[in-house]
C-alpha cells in the first residue's frame, strides 16, 4: 500500500513537471526512480529509455508504467501511469477554461522564456549522465558518436539508427 | 382513431430523438476512443509528431473542431506540463463531447503504450539476462545517448540567443558539480522568467491592465484594447 502512493506521488511530480516533452524531462525521472528510491538501476533507466523510443508512447508515460510494474505488479503499472498523466489533464483543464486570458498573460510568457535554458540544461545534462552509463569503451564511444553524426548530418530516421546499434551490439558487443 | 395514432407517432418520434440524440452522443464518444486508439499506436518518436495526426482525424476527417480552434487548442496545451500527446487528446476530446469525451480520448490514446510496455515489462527480467539481448541493449544504450545529443543540438539551434546559452550553462553546472535537483531548477527558472516579465511589465509603465499580452510580441497595434472575443 504505502509503495502504491509512492509511485503515485513519484509519477505525479514527474508529471506536473514534465515541461516540453521528450528528453527534457529525463533527469527529473531519473532523480526520482534512480537517485531518491532506487527503484531501478541507472543502465536499467537506459533501457527504458531506449525501450520508450522503439514504441510507442510518451517518454514519461512508458516509464511509469515499466517502473509502476517493475516495483508493485499490474496495479503499480496502473496506479503510476494514471498518476503521470492525471496532474497534467488537470491543469489542462483549467488552462483551457481561462483560455485567451491564459496565453496571452505576461506572466506566462515569462514562466515559458524562463524555462527556455531550464530545458536545454536538462537535455545536456541527460545527454552527460546516459553517456556515463552507456560509453564502456572505445567500441561504444565510436558507435555512439557515429549514430550521432547520422542524426546531425544525414536524414536518416532515428529507428533505423537505433535497429543499426543494436546489431551492432549483439554482433560486437557481447560478454 | 387517426389522431391517436398521430399522437403515438409523435412520442415515437419524440422517443426515437431522444434515443438519437443519446446514441449519437455516445457514438461520438466511441469514436473518439477508437481514433484516439489507433492514434495512440504512432505516438513513436515525441509528441509533436501526433500534432499534424490529430488534425486530420478531427478537422479534415470528422469535422469535429476547425483548423483554428484546434491551432488555437495546440497552443494551449504547449504550456502545460506533461506528454503532449495525451494533453492534446484530452483537450481535443473535451470539445468535441465534454469532460466524458476528454477522458475517453486520454485513455484512447494511453492504452496501447501503457499495454505494449506491460508486456514488455512483464518478460523484461526473463530475456534480459540473456547474453545476447544485454549485448543489443549496450548497442542501442550509445543510440540514446546520440538521439539525447541531437535533441540538445535541435533546441539549441532553434534558441540562439547568447543569454539563454549562459544560463543554461550555468543550470548545467549546478547540476553537475553542485547537485542541485533538477526539480528545483525548473522551477527556479519559471520564477526568474515570471519576475523578469513583471519588472519589465512595471518598468515599461505599467498602464495596461495585468492581463493584457506583451505588446513586443502580440499585435503592436493594440497592446492594451479591449478583449477580443467576438461576441456579438
Amino acid at each position: 500500500m504505502m509503495i502504491l502512493l509512492q509511485l503515485f506521488v513519484s509519477f505525479l511530480k514527474i508529471g506536473l513537471f514534465s515541461f516540453g516533452g521528450g528528453y527534457a524531462m529525463l533527469p527529473l525521472i531519473q532523480d526520482e526512480i534512480v537517485r531518491l528510491h532506487g527503484w531501478v538501476t541507472q543502465a536499467n533507466f537506459v533501457d527504458i529509455i531506449a525501450i520508450a523510443q522503439i514504441t510507442p508512447g510518451p517518454i514519461a508515460v512508458n516509464s511509469a508504467t515499466f517502473v509502476g510494474y517493475h516495483v508493485a505488479g499490474v496495479p503499480g503499472a496502473v496506479i503510476a501511469t494514471f498518476a503521470v498523466v492525471s496532474g497534467p489533464l488537470v491543469l489542462a483543464a483549467i488552462v483551457v477554461r481561462l483560455a485567451d486570458r491564459f496565453s496571452s498573460s505576461y506572466l506566462v510568457q515569462g514562466a515559458l522564456t524562463g524555462l527556455r535554458p531550464a530545458l536545454l540544461a536538462l537535455i545536456a545534462y541527460s545527454a552527460i549522465s546516459i553517456a556515463r552509463t552507456s560509453f564502456t569503451g572505445v567500441v561504444t564511444v565510436l558507435v555512439g558518436v557515429g549514430a550521432f553524426a547520422l542524426l546531425i548530418f544525414t536524414r536518416v530516421h532515428p529507428l533505423i539508427i537505433l535497429g543499426a546499434t543494436a546489431l551492432i551490439g549483439g554482433l560486437f558487443l557481447g560478454g | 382513431m387517426s389522431l391517436q395514432v398521430e399522437n403515438e407517432c409523435r412520442t415515437m418520434n419524440g422517443l426515437a430523438a431522444a434515443a438519437g440524440k443519446d446514441h449519437i452522443a455516445m457514438n461520438r464518444r466511441l469514436s473518439l476512443f477508437l481514433r484516439f486508439l489507433r492514434l495512440g499506436f504512432f505516438t513513436i518518436g515525441g509528441g509533436y509528431a501526433m500534432v499534424p495526426l490529430i488534425e486530420r482525424e478531427v478537422v479534415d476527417d470528422s469535422h469535429w473542431l476547425t483548423r483554428e480552434d484546434y491551432y488555437k487548442t495546440i497552443l494551449l496545451t504547449q504550456s502545460v506540463p506533461g506528454p503532449i500527446a495525451v494533453n492534446t487528446a484530452f483537450v481535443v476530446g473535451r470539445q468535441i463531447a465534454g469532460l466524458s469525451g476528454g477522458l475517453v480520448s486520454a485513455s484512447g490514446v494511453v492504452l496501447p503504450s501503457f499495454a505494449i510496455i506491460l508486456v514488455i515489462a512483464i518478460n523484461f527480467a526473463s530475456f534480459h539476462n540473456v547474453p545476447v539481448v544485454e549485448a543489443v541493449f549496450r548497442g542501442i544504450r550509445t543510440a540514446v545517448v546520440a538521439l539525447i545529443a541531437a535533441a540538445g543540438v535541435r533546441l539549441a539551434r532553434e534558441r540562439i540567443e547568447l543569454f539563454t546559452f549562459v544560463l543554461a550553462a550555468a543550470g548545467l553546472a549546478a547540476i553537475l558539480f553542485l547537485n542541485v535537483s533538477p526539480f528545483l531548477l525548473v522551477l527556479a527558472f519559471i520564477a526568474a522568467g515570471i519576475s523578469r516579465a513583471y519588472i519589465r511589465q512595471r518598468r515599461s509603465g505599467g498602464t495596461s491592465s495585468r492581463d493584457t499580452g506583451n505588446p513586443a510580441d502580440g499585435n503592436p497595434a493594440d497592446g492594451q484594447s479591449e478583449p477580443e472575443d467576438g461576441a456579438p
